[in-house]
């Protein structure tokens, strides 16, 4: 049998020599990423919103700049695991930068890193966050997927019975949308049906942009499709 | 960027989860989850009926895993084992297979409430596929409670291929099966070595579990032992001669397994000749009395 091979990958082409190629990966890398990180480094370093906001501008814009992702990899760890390593590195260094300068403040970061819960919650943490900027992007790509199309009633239908799943009896939801789009059943489930593959689509579309190799994506794609919790 | 709540994104979740196979197979609920997959039941809309598609994790190496059950299941018609009716790749590329969908409960929940000797029957019963599997050179290596399903009128399957072993099978490394019904020679990896009698300790396992909250029998407990021995060649040599030891249990003979001392034998004779010796006790009896009130 035989997988889908990448077809792009932004983690790839972060460090292209072609410009264009690196500004399109970057934009690609930002929009996975800016979410998580920035709530990441909120939670790990204490931080307000604007702070951790302000904190993830001048990574992704120190990362450009000096082609940090450009040293990346993929034997070694999973891009995610990457990312968050550099980000650690960076906000750590700015903090002992923002130290030097006010004198006295450096103790800051040792009792917050003490005070917050262990490592591997922080990466689940940001593993979560992760999942829930991709589930988002591709939600968000559906619905324009949908709008493009004239298919409008498809994306309610899913926003209406996939987001907002409550754990009722399926049989029972299709006939309750059915009467409330007034739809025969047949009708919604094909809708339903429709969006559900285009979104597994967007998402795993996303998910080898934003992986390195077949190898990551697959892992990747476990993580997102909670069969395996490498 | 649109803000999901973590109840959306389990709900997504879900939805990735659910097996797409571009219109054939429409999924109901899932039905188990474990390590080497996910296993849903499905409407198949081409011939309306309820099958059960076993799903695996996205990766190369879990598609050719797959095919290989399905490929072993395919070789092994027997109606102790699950039959296959179709296998393939999902949209979203993940391998599958469907296979007929088992109305019942797995062992561990099926044998509250039953006797001792139903349980001995559903024993033998196990034994049926697992040795025609092993005539058709095939080790199963998973046998547990777990992987056995009781159907509701009584079938019993043998689930779970999907790390048996094939004699013309290639190379393989790594522990294989469940510690707890694992013989000791695929805990120590020597996958070289493990043959049917691996699968005979995993059936002593079985029996161990099915006799667990049923009053002792020595000779019960020897035919455990012997088919759980650390060393193979002191197991019983097939899964058939392990059956029929437990059907000789049941028919109230002397099994191989245990060496009877004359109490027991004489015992044993009783309790199968029971009509026999209350004919005669009750005969003794009357013959007693009779001699008793002549003798006033």
């Amino acid at each position: 049998m035989s997988f889908p091979v990448t077809r792009y990958s932004a983690v790839r082409g972060a460090s292209s020599a072609d410009r264009g190629e690196r500004s399109r990966a970057w934009d690609v890398l930002a929009a996975a990423y800016w979410q998580p990180v920035c709530k990441y480094v909120a939670l790990k370093w204490r931080l307000d919103p604007a702070d951790a906001k302000d904190l993830t501008q001048g990574f992704f814009a120190a990362a450009i700049e000096k082609d940090h992702f450009a040293s990346y990899d993929p034997s070694k760890a999973r891009f995610r695991t990457f990312l968050r390593v550099c980000v650690d590195g960076y906000v750590a260094n700015e903090r002992k930068a923002a130290t030097r300068v006010k004198r006295g403040g450096a103790s800051v970061c040792v009792e917050v890193d003490d005070r917050i819960a262990a490592s591997s919650s922080l990466e689940d943490y940001f593993r979560d966050e992760w999942v829930r900027s991709m589930f988002a992007m591709a939600v968000e790509e559906l619905q324009r997927l949908c709008d493009d199309r004239g298919k409008t009633i498809a994306y309610r239908l899913f926003a209406r019975y996939d987001l907002e799943d409550e754990g009722r009896d399926p049989e029972a939801n299709y006939r309750m949308l059915a009467a409330e789009f007034a739809l025969p059943v047949t009708q919604v489930t094909n809708h339903l049906a429709w969006a559900r593959r285009e979104f597994r689509r967007i998402v795993l579309d996303r998910l080898r942009e934003i992986t390195a190799d077949n190898e990551e994506f697959e892992k990747e794609a476990q993580l997102l499709l909670g069969i395996c919790s490498n | 960027m649109l803000e999901l709540s973590d109840r959306n994104v389990a709900a997504l979740r879900r939805v990735l989860e659910q097996p797409d196979s571009n219109g054939r197979y429409h999924p109901v609920r899932e039905i188990a989850r474990g390590g080497m997959g996910v296993v849903w039941e499905a409407d198949d809309r081409e011939l309306g009926r309820r099958v059960a598609l076993k799903i695996l994790p996205f990766g190369a190496a879990s598609a050719d895993w797959l095919c290989r059950e399905a490929r072993v299941l395919a070789g092994l018609e027997h109606p102790g084992i699950v039959p296959v009716h179709d296998a393939g790749l999902l949209a979203d590329g993940r391998a599958f297979y469907a296979m007929k969908l088992v109305q019942g409960n797995r062992l561990d929940q099926a044998v509250a409430g039953l006797t001792r000797n139903q349980r001995l029957r559903i024993f033998q019963r196990i034994c049926e596929p697992v040795e025609f599997a092993h005539s058709r050179g095939i080790i199963h290596r998973d046998l547990k409670p777990e992987n056995v399903m009781v159907g509701e009128f009584g079938e019993v399957l043998v689930m779970d291929w999907g790390v048996a072993k094939l004699s013309s099978g290639g190379p393989e490394t790594g522990i294989i099966g469940t510690p707890q019904y694992m013989a000791p020679e695929q805990a120590a990896g020597a996958n070289d070595t493990v043959d049917q009698r691996s699968d005979v300790y995993g059936l002593g396992g079985i029996l161990q579990f099915l006799l667990a909250d049923q009053p002792s029998s020595r000779p019960l407990q020897a035919i455990c032992k012997k088919a759980m021995a650390q060393d193979p060649r002191e197991r019983y040599a097939t899964a058939a001669a392990m059956s029929a030891d437990v059907g000789k249990f049941l028919e109230g003979e002397p099994v191989s397994a245990y060496r009877e001392n004359p109490f027991e034998v004489a015992w044993r004779w009783m309790a199968r000749h029971r009509t026999l010796v209350l004919l005669f006790l009750g005969y003794v009896v009357m013959r007693a009395l009779v001699l008793y009130f002549l003798g006033r």
